[in-house]
């Protein structure tokens, strides 16, 4: 599917300052860094999370630890889509048991991603408490879940897609507002 | 992510970008059982028939431990306390199980070909779990998945197969798998024991063990299976450890490091030395836990289809 881009959310400066700006509101909102541990959900999520771990080290001058985690296989629509997601290896070097955690992903749009994320967390263990930390809030949710920290919310029509793009990945960082071209 | 084939009868015609994916969903899966909880709700709600006509301790529990962790539904039959021993035949067997909603059939049986005989007339799909002196996909991927993880990769690598061949089902899935995957394959074996049509096969073949040894980077070795010597096919246990045994003596004599491979049950001092099957070379136990995994993926990778 080919897809035609309608408008650039964020460019890679202001995506610089929503990093900066979502690591003092997640120091602040968790009174420190104290058994803080930063988990991003694959693909763009693990990118977002390793920024504002660095960022957060930045500003407090400690090491955060930092987690990825492939929910593939909490998803309950695997089995409705055409195709298979593709499964990658969750890697999360601590134990989650007592960690504040901030689970990371570029976009909340249904919540359904969030909920198969809670549900492979709390498979790892017993965090003291999961908050939630996304840049783009899309709306049109699906599921009782709401984001503790959001860099932009925008509203979007279902037809149209959110493309967070990391400069690790795809060579620059922007967030993109596309539609597919019919 | 799908992969080309429906059900899993054997590796023969298993192309390689499939056998890549699973190794991929494998090594994911391996994670999840180096986790304190070990199981993942991805199959909740799949129901998986595991049919075992044949003795079995290993692959059927490994593929209970599959299924157990992926949170599937399970149905074991086992052959001795069936309606079989009524006459009921195997595919009337089989449909009834299958109009009771089956997604997966695991399926161990004696007689080569059985599973595709099943593909064709029932609506589920099929993972062979050995069919006679066939194949044994599950095992053969897992052994080359254990090759992998300890080399990197598979494409180049020199294997040999040493034992029984011509009786052995594992032996033929890894032929097809390992040429698939752009392995060298050296075939090593007693004359009787060397499938009739060997030429066939496209492998290098030698009677002798210590050339096998010499070409090789890892070699998997066969069980000698006990009930062949009363059929005459070898003199006796010791003569074949003394020819083809992978010793101790041998081993030590190479210039280079070998890695050991062995499907189990092994006998030990028969085709392979204790000290050879538990030191540092053997990837043994390593190729039983990728079992888990490689089974793991099968069915992930199959429910989907």
């Amino acid at each position: 599917m080919n897809f035609i881009t309608k408008k650039t959310v964020t460019d890679s400066k202001m995506l610089g300052r929503m990093i900066t700006r979502l690591s003092h509101e997640i120091i602040e909102k968790c009174k420190g860094i104290d058994n803080l541990a930063i988990v991003g959900i694959r693909t763009r999520g693990e990118y977002i999370a390793k920024r504002l771990a660095e960022e957060i080290e930045n500003i407090e001058k400690t090491e955060v630890p930092v987690g990825i985690l492939d929910v593939v296989m909490y998803r309950d629509d695997f089995r409705s889509k055409n195709k298979l997601p593709k499964l990658k290896v969750t890697d999360i070097p601590f134990d989650v048991d007592n960690k504040k955690l901030i689970l990371v992903d570029d976009v909340i749009y249904t919540g359904r991603t969030v909920r198969a994320a809670l549900d492979a967390l709390t498979d790892l263990g017993r965090p003291a408490s999961i908050k939630l930390a996304v840049l783009i809030d899309r709306g049109h949710r699906e599921m009782p879940i709401m984001p503790n920290f959001v860099g932009k919310e925008f509203k979007t029509a279902p037809e149209e897609e959110i493309r967070v793009k990391v400069k690790e990945i795809d060579d620059k960082d922007e967030i993109l507002l596309v539609e597919a071209k019919k | 992510m799908s992969l080309s084939i429906e059900n899993l009868l054997g590796l023969e015609d298993v192309p390689q970008a499939d056998i890549n994916q699973i190794f991929d969903a494998a090594f994911s899966f391996r994670e999840v059982l180096e986790r304190p909880v070990k199981k993942v709700p991805t199959l909740k709600g799949t129901t998986v028939v595991n049919l075992f006509f044949e003795p079995s301790t290993r692959t059927k529990n490994s593929f209970a431990l599959a299924e157990k962790r992926l949170s599937a539904d399970t149905v074991n039959f086992s052959a001795a306390s069936s309606s079989l021993q009524k006459g009921e035949s195997l595919k009337d067997t089989i449909q009834n199980l299958c109009a009771m909603k089956i997604d997966l059939v695991v399926m161990r049986h004696p007689t080569p070909g059985s599973v595709k005989m099943l593909a064709d007339f029932v609506n589920a799909v099929i993972i062979n779990a050995g069919d006679g002196t066939h194949e044994h996909p599950t095992q053969a991927l897992l052994d080359i998945m254990s090759l992998k993880e300890k080399f990197g990769q598979v494409q180049d690598l020199n294997v040999a197969i040493i034992g029984d061949i011509k009786h052995s089902r594992v032996a033929l899935s890894n032929i097809y798998g390992l040429k698939t995957m752009g392995a060298n394959v050296m075939l090593c074996a007693p004359p009787p024991f060397m499938p009739v049509s060997v030429e066939d096969l496209d492998v290098k073949v030698t009677y002798n063990v210590d050339e096998a040894l010499e070409f090789a980077d890892a070699v998997n070795v066969l069980r000698i299976q006990k009930e062949r010597q009363a059929s005459g096919l070898i003199p006796s246990l010791r003569e074949y450890r003394n020819r083809f045994g992978i010793t101790l003596e041998r081993v030590a004599s190479l210039q280079k490091p070998i890695t050991i491979l062995h499907p189990g049950p092994m006998n030990r001092q028969v085709e392979i030395d204790s000290a050879i099957a538990d030191g540092e070379n053997a990837i043994i136990l390593d190729q039983v836990l990728n079992g888990v995994a490689v089974r793991m993926a099968v069915l992930f990778l199959l429910s989907g289809s």
